[in-house]
Order: C-alpha cells, then sequence, then structure tokens
C-alpha cells in the first residue's frame, strides 16, 4: 500500500446507480478523507447506505474498504494519529459532530470481526454482553434478548442446552455466528461485518450466508467482503473501491453483470486484484 | 523408479571433485552441536544444584528430630562419655601423640595414611559441662556400651540432660525410681506439667490483661492531661476515677500472683532428682521436664512417638533457650502474616500502576522513561529498601501517625519504629516492579480482537478492562504475584531494619482490641535462620535447627506459591477453549 506518492492514474468521478431501499437512506457518508499521519487512505468518498438493504464492499487489498466500515462506528478511534475529514450522518445526525458520544453511537450499531471474538465467558454472557454494559440487570429481559437473539443468528437449537459453558468450546462457525447474535443482541440500526467469513470453511460460510439473506430487511447490513460471489449472492448494492477511491457503487446486478467503469470490469472480471 | 534415483545419485557424487565435495559435509560447528551441549549441560549442572541443595535441607531437616542412641563410651584413661554421636571425622595426627599410642594403633593409622577418626558427641548437661560436645578419637576406645536406662531428657533451662533419674519427689515425700513406664512417675510429671501450664497462663494472660488495663488507664489519663491540662477539673475527675480503679486491678493482681506462687510452691515440692554419667547429680522440678525417653530402649512405636512429639512442639510453640530449642510458632506466623499483607498491598498497588501506564497513559518518552525506571526499581539491593522503609515509612510516616493519633503513648513509639505493618509494606515497594512489569505483559497480551469486540458493543473502555482485558489477563498478573511473593516471602535483609525481631513477646494478633496490632514487631522464619545459625550461643548445636527452619521456611513459600498458581491454572483453563 503505498500512499505517499500520488496514484500514478487520473481519478473519475464516482459512478452511482444506487438501488434505492423502501426506507431512506441509513447512513449518509459525505467526502470523507482520511489520513493515518501523513499517509492519506480515503480520498473523498461519498455514499449513502440505504435503510433495510445489503451493502457490500468489494476492492483489493488495501483500497479502504475495512477502514471505511471501521470509520462508520468511529472504531478507528483507537488508531494513534488518524484524522478525518468529511461526515458520516447516522439518520441525519453527524457522528463526528464535537458533542457526539462515540460510545453511544456504538450501542447503535453492531460489528461482527473477521475472526470470530467471542469474548471467555459463557455463552449466554456472551450474547448478552451490549446489555450488560448497558446496566440491564433484570433476568427474565436478558434471557428473552439472548433466546431472541441466538433464533435469528440459527444458533438456538444448537447451543441451547449449554447456554451457561464457554463460548471458546464452540466451532469456528459457532462463534462467528455467536457474534452476530452478539452483534445484534441489542438491537442495533446498522449491522456492519469486516469479512465475517474469511477465517471460516465452505459450510459455515454458507450458514452465515443464509443468516445475512435472513437478516436482510430488519438491519441495515454493510459487509466488506474479498469474495466476489458471496458479494453477488447476498447483497443488494455494491461498492467498488480501489486505492482509497470509492470507484463505482451501486446496483450489485448491475456492478457485477454490466460495470460501468473499465477499474470495476478488470477487477469483478478478475484481471486484477 | 526408487532403483532408477539410487543409482543415479552416486555417479552425481563421483563427478564432484574432491575438495568440493568435502564442504558439502555439514560441519559439527554449523549443525551447533557444541552449543547443545554447552545448553545441556548447563540444564543438568543448574538441576544438579538445586536437587542437591533441596535434598541437603530435607534430609538435615528431616533427620533432626529422629531421637538417636545414647552410647556411653570408657577411654583408656577411665573417662566416661555419654551423648548422641553428632559426627565422625578424619582427622591427621600429630607425630609425637602417634608414638605415645600402642604398635596396633599406630600401624592401622599408617595403613590409613597418618589419619585417625574421631566421633563428636553431643552431650547435653551443659550446667554440668559447661561444654555441648566432645571429641572422643577412635583409639582411646577401651568400650561402647548401651546402658537402658540411659535417658535423653529436654528441659526448659540449660538444654538436654543425658544420664539416669535416681528417685523423685511426691509433693515433698522422697519415692523411689523404677522404671520409665512408672505410672506413679508419670502421673506426677503430667500433674506438675499442668500446674506449668496453669501458672503461664495466669502470668501472661490473666495478669497480662491487668496489665493492658493500668496501661490503658494511664494513656487515657495521659490524653486528657494533654487535652486539658493537670489542673483541669477532667483531668482531677479522672484521676479520682483512675486511682479507684487502680486500686481494684491491684487487688486482682495481687490475687492471681498469690495463686500462681502457691502453683509454684507446689512445684517446688515435686522435684525429680538426676544423675550423670560421672555421678553428680541434680535435684530439678518435675515441671521443668519437656520431654524424657530410654534413648536406648525404644521400640520403633516409641520413636515414631518421639519424632511426632518434636514436629509438634516445633510448630506449634514459642521458641525457648535462645530460640534454639521450642518452637517457630510465632516465626511461621509472622513470616506468613507478612508475606500475605504484602500481597495484599503489592497486588492492587501494582495492577492499578499497570493498567495506567498500558491502558491509559499516552504511550511517549515519559511512559518509557517511568517503564525503565521501574524495571530499575526491582535492581535495587534490597537493605536499601530496609533504609528506606525505616526512614520513610517508621519515621516519617510512622512518626506523623504517632503525633496524631497516639501522643499519650509518647515518647514510646507506636507507629514510629518498625513493625508488621511497615515491613509489608517495604516489602511491597521491593516486590511492586515484578507486579507492574507481569502484569504490563499480560495487558499487552489480550488480543486486540477483544478489546475491539467489546468495544463495538459499545462498552466504555473502563468496561472494556473490567469484563474483558483484567480477567482475561489474571493468569499473568496472578504469575507476578507470585513471583513477588517468593522474592518478599524469601527476604530478611530490610526486615532486620524494619521490624523482625529475635523473640517477639506478643504475636500481632491477640484478644485485646482491636485485636490485630499491625505497629507490633514480629518473627521471622528466614532471620530465624540466621539468628539461631549464626548468633546463638553454640552454632554447632543450633545446626539441626537452622536446617528444620530452612525446611520450614521453603515449605511455607511453596504452600503459599502453590496456592496461587493453583488459582492461575483455574483461571487459565477458563480461557482456553477448541479455537478453530
Amino acid at each position: 500500500m503505498n500512499m505517499q506518492a500520488p496514484p500514478p492514474v487520473t481519478y473519475d468521478k464516482t459512478i452511482y446507480h444506487l438501488k434505492r431501499g423502501s426506507a431512506g437512506p441509513a447512513l449518509d457518508i459525505e467526502n470523507l478523507d482520511l489520513y493515518y499521519g501523513p499517509a492519506q487512505a480515503l480520498y473523498g468518498v461519498s455514499m449513502v447506505i440505504e435503510k433495510g438493504l445489503v451493502t457490500a464492499l468489494i476492492g483489493p487489498s488495501g483500497c479502504g474498504k475495512s477502514t471505511l466500515l471501521r470509520c462508520i462506528n468511529r472504531m478507528n478511534d483507537l488508531v494513534d494519529n488518524l484524522r478525518i475529514d468529511g461526515s458520516i450522518k447516522l439518520h441525519g445526525e453527524n457522528i463526528y459532530a464535537k458533542s457526539a458520544d462515540v460510545i453511544a453511537l456504538r450501542k447503535r450499531m453492531g460489528m461482527v470481526f473477521q475472526k470470530p471474538n467471542p469474548f471467555p465467558m459463557s455463552i449466554f454472557e456472551n450474547v448478552v454482553y451490549p446489555l450488560r454494559v448497558d446496566g440491564v440487570r433484570d433476568k427474565a429481559v436478558l434471557e428473552e434478548t439472548c433466546e431472541r437473539a441466538l433464533k435469528s443468528s440459527a444458533l438456538w437449537n444448537e447451543v441451547k442446552d449449554r447456554l451457561d459453558q464457554s463460548a471458546l468450546g464452540m466451532s469456528g462457525g459457532q462463534q462467528q455466528r455467536l457474534c452476530i447474535a452478539r452483534a445484534i443482541a441489542a438491537d442495533p440500526e446498522v449491522l456492519l461485518m469486516d469479512e465475517p467469513c474469511s477465517a471460516l470453511d465452505p459450510i459455515a460460510t454458507a450458514k452465515i450466508e443464509e443468516l445475512i439473506d435472513e437478516l436482510a430487511g430488519q438491519y441495515t447490513i454493510v459487509i466488506v467482503t474479498h469474495n466476489m460471489q458471496q458479494a453477488a449472492r447476498v447483497s443488494d448494492n455494491t461498492a467498488f473501491m480501489y486505492l482509497g477511491r470509492l470507484i463505482e457503487y451501486g446496483d450489485t446486478e448491475v456492478i457485477f453483470q454490466t460495470p460501468r467503469s473499465p477499474r470495476t470490469q478488470d477487477y469483478v472480471t478478475g484481471r486484477f486484484g | 523408479m526408487m532403483s532408477a534415483i539410487t543409482e543415479t545419485i552416486p555417479t552425481e557424487v563421483e563427478a564432484v571433485p574432491m575438495s568440493q565435495a568435502s564442504t558439502r559435509h555439514t560441519d559439527m560447528r554449523s549443525r551447533g552441536e557444541p552449543a547443545l551441549w554447552a545448553l545441556g549441560g548447563a540444564l543438568a549442572l543448574g538441576i544438579v544444584m538445586i536437587v542437591g541443595f533441596l535434598a541437603l535441607v530435607f534430609w538435615n531437616g528431616v533427620a533432626t528430630f529422629v531421637p538417636k542412641p545414647l552410647p556411653v563410651v570408657t577411654d583408656a584413661s577411665g573417662n566416661v562419655t555419654a551423648g548422641e554421636p553428632f559426627r565422625e571425622e578424619l582427622f591427621r595426627l600429630q607425630p609425637d601423640e602417634l608414638a605415645k599410642l600402642s604398635p596396633e594403633w599406630q600401624a592401622r593409622i599408617e595403613k590409613d595414611g597418618g589419619f585417625a577418626s574421631r566421633t563428636l558427641y553431643r552431650l547435653g548437661n551443659f550446667d554440668f559441662y559447661g561444654d555441648d560436645f566432645r571429641w572422643v578419637p577412635d583409639f582411646t576406645l577401651v568400650k561402647t556400651e548401651y546402658p537402658k536406662n540411659m535417658l535423653f531428657v529436654e528441659r526448659l533451662e540449660w538444654g538436654p540432660f543425658v544420664g539416669t533419674i535416681k528417685n523423685f519427689k511426691l509433693d515433698g515425700v522422697e519415692q523411689p525410681f523404677s522404671t520409665l513406664d512408672d505410672p506413679k512417675f508419670l502421673a506426677a510429671h503430667d500433674a506438675a506439667r499442668d500446674r506449668w501450664r496453669e501458672i503461664r497462663d495466669i502470668e501472661r494472660d490473666r495478669i497480662g490483661a491487668i496489665n493492658h488495663d493500668i496501661e490503658e488507664a494511664r494513656l487515657g489519663l495521659r490524653k486528657i492531661e494533654l487535652k486539658t491540662g493537670k489542673d483541669s477539673a477532667d483531668y482531677k475527675a479522672a484521676q479520682a476515677e483512675g486511682q479507684a480503679r487502680q486500686v481494684d486491678l491491684t487487688r486482682a493482681y495481687d490475687q492471681l500472683a498469690a495463686q500462681a506462687q502457691k502453683l509454684r510452691e507446689r512445684n517446688a515440692t515435686n522435684t525429680v532428682t538426676v544423675v550423670e554419667i560421672g555421678g553428680r547429680d541434680k535435684t530439678v522440678e518435675l515441671s521443668q521436664l519437656v520431654r524424657f525417653y530410654a534413648a536406648n530402649d525404644l521400640s520403633f512405636a516409641q520413636k515414631v512417638g518421639v519424632y511426632f512429639s518434636r514436629w509438634v512442639e516445633f510448630l506449634t510453640t514459642e521458641p525457648r533457650e535462645a530460640n534454639t530449642e521450642g518452637g517457630v510458632l510465632p516465626a511461621i506466623f509472622g513470616t506468613a502474616a507478612m508475606t500475605l499483607l504484602m500481597v495484599v498491598v503489592v497486588a492492587p498497588f501494582g495492577v492499578i500502576t499497570a493498567l495506567y501506564l498500558r491502558e491509559y497513559a499516552k504511550q511517549g518518552r515519559l511512559v518509557s522513561f517511568v517503564r525503565i525506571s521501574v524495571n530499575n526499581l526491582a535492581g535495587v539491593p534490597s537493605i536499601v529498601y530496609g533504609v528506606f522503609g525505616l526512614g520513610f515509612f517508621a519515621y516519617v510516616l510512622g512518626g506523623s501517625l504517632d503525633a496524631l493519633f497516639y501522643p499519650e503513648r509518647l515518647p514510646n513509639p507506636t507507629f514510629g519504629t518498625g513493625g508488621l505493618m511497615w515491613a509489608a509494606l517495604t516489602l511491597a515497594l521491593l516486590t511492586v516492579p515484578v507486579v507492574i512489569v507481569a502484569t504490563e505483559e499480560a495487558l499487552a497480551a489480550v488480543p486486540r480482537s477483544m478489546r475491539e469486540g467489546s468495544l463495538a458493543c459499545g462498552a466504555s473502555k473502563w468496561q472494556t478492562i473490567k469484563y474483558i482485558i483484567l480477567p482475561r489477563a489474571m493468569p499473568g498478573i496472578m504469575t507476578g504475584i507470585i513471583l513477588s511473593m517468593a522474592r518478599g516471602a524469601g527476604e530478611v535483609a530490610p526486615l532486620m531494619l524494619i521490624g523482625v525481631v529475635k523473640l517477639a513477646p506478643q504475636l500481632p494478633v491477640d484478644g485485646f482490641f482491636p485485636f490485630v496490632h499491625l505497629e507490633r514487631s514480629f518473627m521471622h522464619l528466614g532471620f530465624h535462620i540466621f539468628d539461631v545459625g549464626f548468633q546463638s550461643r553454640n552454632a554447632e548445636a543450633g545446626k539441626p535447627m537452622v536446617f528444620v527452619t530452612t525446611m520450614l521456611l521453603m515449605a511455607l513459600i511453596f504452600i503459599m506459591n502453590i496456592s496461587a498458581i493453583i488459582i492461575r491454572n483455574r483461571l487459565k483453563r477458563k480461557f482456553q477453549g477448541s479455537q478453530f
């Protein structure tokens, strides 16, 4: 990833051909520039993420798709020397405003990471962790939430008899579905997934994809993936990014069948990346 | 296929010129074999040293309390010696001494290269001989006997006695002594010991309580004096009240003292006359005898009984005879209390420091400097901490505490001198770098994915630390605490400055409010070893006790460490799952 030198090619404006959802936009990213110290990682990214749809971010390694995803719930705040210009609005509210409460913001979003990262606690405690940190003590509420979240993540039947056992004893695929259950336990407005299947075998991957299909509609989902078939299968809209720039963003079918940018064409046909 | 390959290889090798072929051979140096020998050898040497040390301490420690036989040896000039054989050694005989010996012995010693053998006997009877040990060369021996009536008697004073019993007096009436099994004699001894225990109980506990009350009254009066002056009405009222109370207390005191005196007089009429091997006799009170056995006439069960009763005495009673006899209970208690108190202080202090350094402080030059300084602190000689503890904790902090809270006790210091609390704090300071370093490493080892997972769930940084990072880092933190405990429990040098004494009059815990007295000085097994081994009247006599105490100290550290390790492994198991 060479960020110091200006990219050797000139860039046209992003091509948009967005599929609109029925409920309007959930997130509105406007002209987002991001710098790691002196190196710029995102260049003027503007995109609208439709409520209730699945939006996939694709692109070669180092193109900034994970960085963009982590901007949405401000996980990048943990990085030193990071600077961000532009704005991201969640339902019209700028999450980078000075008055924004980061912790409250993150409670409105769920996030699933590349590698399953269950906490070293029981399955039950893992799922209700977002409620625990929110100060919920009512056992009935916690149990009801746990059951609902595990059912939504298609894990309930497998683990309902061993909720008090350690989550670390589960298989990788189960762990990742547990992480999804945890991410949706607090009923987030947006579900962010950062290559959720990259550490899983094909069967577990198929299960997660099924799950994404089921969750679509209930949640606004943004998914970063390296796997183009996966993007094509699960998403409504796809954004193609290249060297920190958003090249093309719109209807998944269009991106994969008749892309309007030659660069997108090259990528989805496998000529590079 | 295989044969084709094996056929082609030799021809290729042959094609290579000899000089080149020899360089293809991996030489010993590049295979690292000498390094392996050195590594394995170093490890083996280390293990041999540790095992040898442990075996030495363990063997000597375990053997100390075994009852040994009491031979009576007679030499050529008619001197009779009775005692426990302590050790044997070879020594070189001077030519003029050699010349005095019989021709047979001369030949024998000549054959052994001029060396003769001699045995050191532990004589006991210090009150008769003024000496604990005597060398008896083998060539002077005429005969060795094991008389069945030879007794080994442990006494409260003058150390052990070796000899026989002539008779005993029961309430002033002389009784003939037959054997040790004589129920009359045993009953008389038990009764005398019971009276002795009662006297101790009266003098130490009950009179101690009265003394405590008297002291409290004096301090209360002094407090009022300091507050309102000597001429105030309050002071006069308190003084009058105090005098009335004093009369009551004095009466109670006199009563108890009289009771003790009566028991003592009774004990004085129950005596036993013992005779040493040379025929001199001595009458001692029965209550002075702690234990006696016929060393040459013990069945196996009796030996086991003596062995365990000595262990029980060692572990559960206070020392006597300048620490060379009796038990070490106060030292066990002091060591354990000080170490646990130190852990209670050092664990939160070290963990909090490391948490701030690792999780909150902005990583930069200042933090690096602090980190290096902390690491360097671990290398400061411990005696320096002792000096610091005495100067800062005891004199400055303790002095201020005394001035603020205990002015009535001045000029006697309360906290203004070495004590259990200051010793624990000093050792906490000494061991805190270990905890900080271990905790920082444990915190750094918590995977980033855990933190991110928690933060993404809407947890604050503090919640993430509390629920995820600290539990996850706990095994590593425990390792640091175990290391600090091991170092703290074995440290003696700073303690000698800051609260450890040869003989503590009172335990830090007793029945008087506030029950736990952290300001008191205490005993410590490590210092006990030093004291018994190097500061006692007779270092040779103290040697077995040094081994036993060393073994006990190591056992104590081992027990504390093993419990901490068990806790740590329980925690660890929680975090071990089949990840993928």
